[in-house]
């Protein structure tokens, strides 16, 4: 079964410049750890947020999850709940004048769950976080648990595709292991694939069943288990 | 007390930077203090200094440059450059000393720097302030080629131009311009990926080595500290609470060290837990 497959994807972000990913193929097997590694602007995160339906100005083929989800469209139907995105930087990935209740109320009322507020209790606790927390905003949390605020909200929709844009770059090691045992700890509860950028390979070393190394817009080679296990 | 002022001096000659008892706290809130009362000497040798966010390390080497402005106030038994006391320093000596004897690299180019300025106009800043060359031009390349920034386009980019890596050097060149005896950088990497980390590293520390100046290196990353530098002082919540040599960070004793020395994942540690430290063991 495969969660995601790519063939000759491009993305370019500006008219007339080259193109940030260049017939990129990709595919990554349900229930997988997939990770992207590669230098800095070489597409890592573009990739990720074409998957994410954010950039949808692409060619190419996309199979998400059994959808086929076409070029400047927004994503319709499951596919919208069942992939969800966990951004690098927890300082601006949540809106600062929101507090953490409404901003897990609010994808909660829009998939029309019952009792949302209990729900979001529940979302807080899963991701290791005292529900007290709701009541707060942002700038009133540290970077650790703003990230927890992240992953809690992208995991309220019980995605099927978790997309990871180096989730513990902007945080500190101490903090950065206790995140990654909590991605873990979430992927051994739901069934589900996660897809994980970082530029540092002990995280995807630690965290990946394979990984692809990205240059040039596309992906040059793919480590497995033996190899990461080297790293 | 003959002895004693000679056995001072010969410490001060010794080492570069003294500081004793620093103790940094708010004015404005009575809480505990942000660092407390902590003492170390630097001399011309490599230390890090490391601790998670939040332990105080940045606003130690704030204090040490004098740039702690209100509510944040420092006070300290001894603070101590080069023999000359920095407590009781004006602004003028401040603004002499600073960039020129003492400087201090930020963790990010594109926000440390002057955003409106080109490069070369920066560095020439710098030598105009502190050494009345009279080529500033012909300075500011030689000093740029000296970080490996050897294309004339750089001196006349704008920061937001440069790459992370290039901003980086840029900066590291500015601070060296003047030739620094101490040279503090304040995560100087935690904005670059990987290859850039260790080439910005491998400059520093080779100039550090050269040009005999003293460095405190200021990181989270305990590998990249027990790499790059002779000695590290650990911090946790405001306090030395470890120190050794940093090629012995690895078997360190103490519950905090070995806790971030050991959380680092690796390719090794898959489909295991990584170890989190336990606060209430550590906390007084």
């Amino acid at each position: 079964m495969t969660a995601v497959a790519i063939e000759s994807l491009s993305v370019r972000l500006v008219n007339g410049a080259p193109l940030v990913i260049d017939s990129l193929s990709l595919a990554v097997t349900d229930g997988e750890v997939f990770g992207l590694v590669g230098p800095s602007g070489c597409g890592k995160s573009t990739l990720l947020r074409v998957l994410a339906g954010v950039n949808r100005d692409w060619r190419g083929s996309v199979e998400l999850l059994h959808h086929r989800p076409q070029p400047h469209r927004r994503f319709s139907g499951n596919l919208r709940r069942e992939v969800q995105m966990v951004f690098q930087d927890p300082y601006a990935s949540l809106h600062p004048r929101h507090r953490v209740a409404r901003a897990l109320l609010e994808p909660l009322r829009l998939l029309g769950v019952e009792r949302p507020h209990e729900r979001m209790i529940q979302a807080l606790s899963d991701v290791g976080l005292d529900p007290l927390i709701a009541s707060r905003y942002p700038h009133e949390l540290s970077g650790g648990q703003r990230q927890r605020v992240a992953i809690a909200r992208a995991l309220l929709s019980s995605p099927r595709l978790l997309l990871l844009d180096e989730p513990t770059s902007s945080l500190d090691a101490s903090v950065q292991a206790e995140i990654l045992n909590l991605l873990s700890t979430i992927k051994s509860l739901h069934a589900m694939t996660m897809i994980l950028v970082s530029h540092d390979m002990g995280v995807i070393a630690h965290m990946c069943d394979r990984a692809g190394v990205m240059g040039e817009g596309r992906i040059e080679r793919t480590l497995g288990r033996e190899e990461l296990d080297r790293l | 007390m003959v002895c004693a002022t000679s056995a001072i001096r010969a410490m001060s000659e010794h080492s570069l930077l003294s500081v004793r008892g620093l103790t940094i706290r708010s004015i404005a809130a009575l809480r505990r203090p942000i660092v407390d009362s902590i003492s170390f000497d630097i001399g011309v040798e490599r230390v890090g200094l490391v601790g998670e966010s939040g332990s105080g390390k940045s606003l130690t080497a704030r204090a040490v440059m004098g740039l702690l402005s209100r509510p944040l106030e420092a006070i300290a038994e001894r603070l101590e450059f080069e023999g000359a006391d920095l407590k009781h320093f004006t602004q003028h000596q401040w603004n002499q000393v600073r960039g020129s004897k003492m400087a201090l690299v930020l963790q990010d180019a594109r926000y440390a720097l002057n955003p409106v300025l080109t490069i070369g106009r920066q560095i020439g800043e710098m030598l105009l302030l502190h050494d009345k060359t009279a080529d500033r031009k012909g300075r500011v390349r030689e000093i740029l080629s000296t970080v490996g920034l050897t294309d004339p386009g750089v001196a006349r980019a704008y920061p937001h131009q440069l790459s992370g890596g290039m901003g980086q050097r840029a900066m590291l060149a500015m601070m060296l311009a003047n030739g620094p005896r101490l040279l503090i950088a304040d995560e100087p990497t935690s904005a670059l990926d990987a290859a850039l980390r260790t080439q910005v590293l491998d400059l520093m520390c080779n100039r550090a080595v050269t040009q005999s100046m003293g460095l405190l290196l200021i990181s989270h990353d305990l590998p990249l500290v027990a790499r790059y530098c002779d000695r590290a002082l650990v911090m946790y919540r405001g306090r030395i609470v470890d120190h050794g040599p940093a090629a012995h960070l690895s078997l360190s004793d103490h519950p905090y060290t070995r806790a971030l020395w050991s959380c680092a994942p690796s390719g090794r540690t898959h489909g295991l837990r990584l170890p989190v430290f336990d606060r209430s063991q550590i906390d007084p």
